[in-house]
């Protein structure tokens, strides 16, 4: 029982990290139908400003930490003005090299300046090990349970209730007719951009103050892809609920069964979905029949 | 479709090669490719090989994603199906050379045509998505059925032998790699003039209507796959037995994008597009890095950063190539060519 517990928490906080790393994923999807194979790098960068921030140039994490956020929008609305707009009407296949090609140009300019060492994280999260239900489980990985479920409810108002949120989804839905009711989609695709990069950073700064930063962190660029395929990839509920599936299966799997089998298990789960449900449990079905 | 160029017969139109001038060109690359061994040091050599194995994978992978339209993001799980097949059947079985590329490739075949089932409800993106999810699980596989693979350990080979000769010395080598990569060039080419080949640019440019013609789309895409992965095994199995070490860091995922890459920057739905890519992505690290060694005196602290170096390049040339010339150098080389024969009236 206490493993199960143990791995549990374990699984929720991958989970809700996850989840934080695909929100921006889908954001950028749905409004721009652009997949983003460079959101890992987001994280990395996110982690080594704020690193930067605390370390370097040793700040206040609150101010570290808005530092950070605006890094990651200059970056954001950099990348979609530099690279995703003159590809417009493209090929999916164009948009999905550009995005590639960005995160390895990301990755070397993250190497460049901060070298490809891991390093400890100082911790802005007190990370002390605390006793839950009989289990032990470090206090930064609650505390980032509870941030990135914060985050998403205040992603939640957003959308619901704030001007740009509404117009973003408006966008989402047609770009067209958003355009026609006087929403500028430029800088819709801007936001969308600015926002994934900021949750990005916020989950790569939380990454970062439980396992230490190093450019590994990338790495989460990959495991989204199960999260949001399962949760459906235009879907934000959808982002959120499979974050916490993929983030339990992986730690049930790697502690009840092991071998290994937990780095490749949401992989199996990512191609048997695409076979039954290609577009997961939230995301907007779309027939075509001939 | 060349500007400036008119036939007059149905054979014209349906030649390969259908003016003197590329029949000249093809000549003088082919006498290139002939002559260059006896004239080029061990470096070079090297180059070569790689360059010809890589234009088998790209010629490969663009049949199924440049010419079917079919994205792939597995080409590295499949390239390790093909060499690890070609390697085990040799060092397990005692297999000669030659049988163990031809089952390997039939082997990855089999396997590209299983992980190419999805593509029947999926497209785009998504088939993107899946694919990558074939190279993680085959990566993982080949990593953790050590009773097979060894695991992570590298699989060592035995040297190719033909006639007592050493096949995987340089010199040796060049013969058998370019001439398959010829045999794969011819085939494709010629696989476009069948009506297979007709399917699958069908399927390319609209699926819908293909099927409407009466083309079968789950018969014609698992036959890309198949296809496609059958060059890929070659290439592979040709890198297990020249490399004479398999190990799963040459199959990464990292691998799949350098392919893509490559027919990209080649040029999508093109053969002489993936020889022109598969060179430059192999032409240009080397480059770098001799670029690296030349101005070591004057900045010494290069050294240090040549790999990022290397990788922002990487990024860089996908990314301004997608914005600047998505057709790639094929096109590049068509403009030149259309230049000098329609001088001086071009328009």
């Amino acid at each position: 029982m206490d493993l199960f517990i143990q791995l549990t928490l374990t699984g929720l906080t991958n989970g809700a990290i996850l989840a934080l790393a695909a929100l921006g994923f889908v954001l950028i999807y749905k409004s721009s139908d652009v997949i983003n194979f460079a959101q890992g790098e987001f994280l990395l960068i996110g982690a080594y400003v704020m690193f930067s921030m605390l370390v370097q140039f040793s700040l206040p994490w609150t101010i570290g930490l808005v530092l950070t956020l605006l890094v990651a929008v200059g970056i954001g609305v950099a990348v979609e003005r530099l690279v995703l707009r003159p590809l417009i009407g493209e090929p999916i296949i164009s948009v999905i090299m550009a995005t590639i090609g960005l995160s390895s140009l990301l990755r070397a300019i993250v190497s460049t300046i901060w070298g490809n060492q891991p390093r400890a994280f100082p911790a802005f999260i007190p990370s002390k090990p605390v006793h839950v239900l009989g289990a032990t489980v470090g206090a930064d990985r609650l505390w980032a349970i509870a941030i990135a479920g914060g985050m998403l409810f205040l992603f939640n108002l957003f959308f619901t209730r704030s001007k740009e949120g509404i117009a973003m989804r408006a966008v989402a839905d047609d770009q067209q007719a958003a355009m026609s009711m006087g929403i500028s989609v430029k800088r819709i695709f801007a936001w969308a951009w600015s926002i994934a990069a900021m949750t990005a950073a916020i989950g790569g700064a939380l990454v970062a103050n439980i396992v230490g930063v190093g450019p590994e962190l990338a790495g989460f660029g990959l495991r989204v892809f199960p999260v949001v395929i399962l949760g459906g990839l235009d879907s934000i509920p959808g982002a959120i609920v499979g974050g916490v599936i993929i983030g339990l299966l992986e730690a049930y799997v790697g502690g009840y069964i092991g071998m290994g089998l937990n780095q490749v298990i949401s992989f199996i789960v990512l191609i048997l979905i695409l076979m039954v449900r290609p577009y997961g449990l939230f995301g907007q079905e779309i027939i075509e029949r001939v | 479709m060349v500007s400036g160029v008119f036939h007059t017969s149905y054979e014209s139109d349906m030649a390969l090669r259908r003016t003197p001038a590329q029949k000249i060109r093809i000549a003088l690359f082919i006498l290139f490719i002939l002559v260059f061994p006896f004239f080029a040091n061990k470096y070079t050599l090297t180059l070569a090989n790689q360059i010809a194995i890589a234009t088998i994978g790209a010629i490969g992978l663009n049949i199924l994603t440049g010419y079917t339209g079919q994205i792939s993001l597995g080409q590295g799980g499949f390239m390790a199906v093909g060499a690890y097949t070609a390697g085990l059947l040799t060092v397990r079985l005692g297999m000669p050379w030659w049988l163990s590329i031809i089952i390997a490739s039939l082997v990855t075949a089999v396997v590209g045509a299983i992980f190419g089932i999805p593509s029947l409800r999926l497209k785009g993106l998504y088939l993107a998505i899946a694919t990558l999810a074939a190279q993680e699980i085959i990566l993982w596989t080949v990593t953790h059925w050590k009773g097979l693979t060894g695991g992570v350990e590298a699989l060592v080979v035995p040297d190719p032998r033909l006639f007592g000769l050493r096949l995987n010395a340089d010199f040796n080598f060049y013969w058998l790699a370019w001439a398959l990569a010829g045999i794969t060039a011819l085939v494709t080419l010629n696989l476009f003039r069948t009506h297979y080949g007709r399917a699958f640019i069908a399927i390319r440019d609209q699926d819908i209507a293909a099927e409407v013609m009466g083309v079968n789309l789950f018969r014609y895409k698992l036959l890309a796959f198949a296809i496609s992965s059958f060059f890929v095994g070659v290439s592979g199995a040709l890198l297990a037995h020249y490399r004479s070490i398999v190990t799963w860091e040459r199959f990464t995922l990292d691998v799949s994008v350098l392919y893509l890459a490559m027919i990209i920057i080649g040029g999508m739905g093109s053969v002489s597009g993936s020889l022109f890519g598969a060179s430059f992505m192999t032409l240009l690290p080397a480059f770098l890095t001799n670029m690296g060694r030349a101005l070591r005196k004057v900045f010494p602290a290069i050294n240090a950063i040549m790999p990022f170096i290397q990788e922002a390049t990487f990024g860089l040339v996908i990314i301004l190539f997608l914005i600047l010339e998505p057709e790639g150098l094929k096109k590049l080389w068509e403009d030149i060519k259309d230049y000098f024969r329609l001088w001086p009236f071009s328009y």
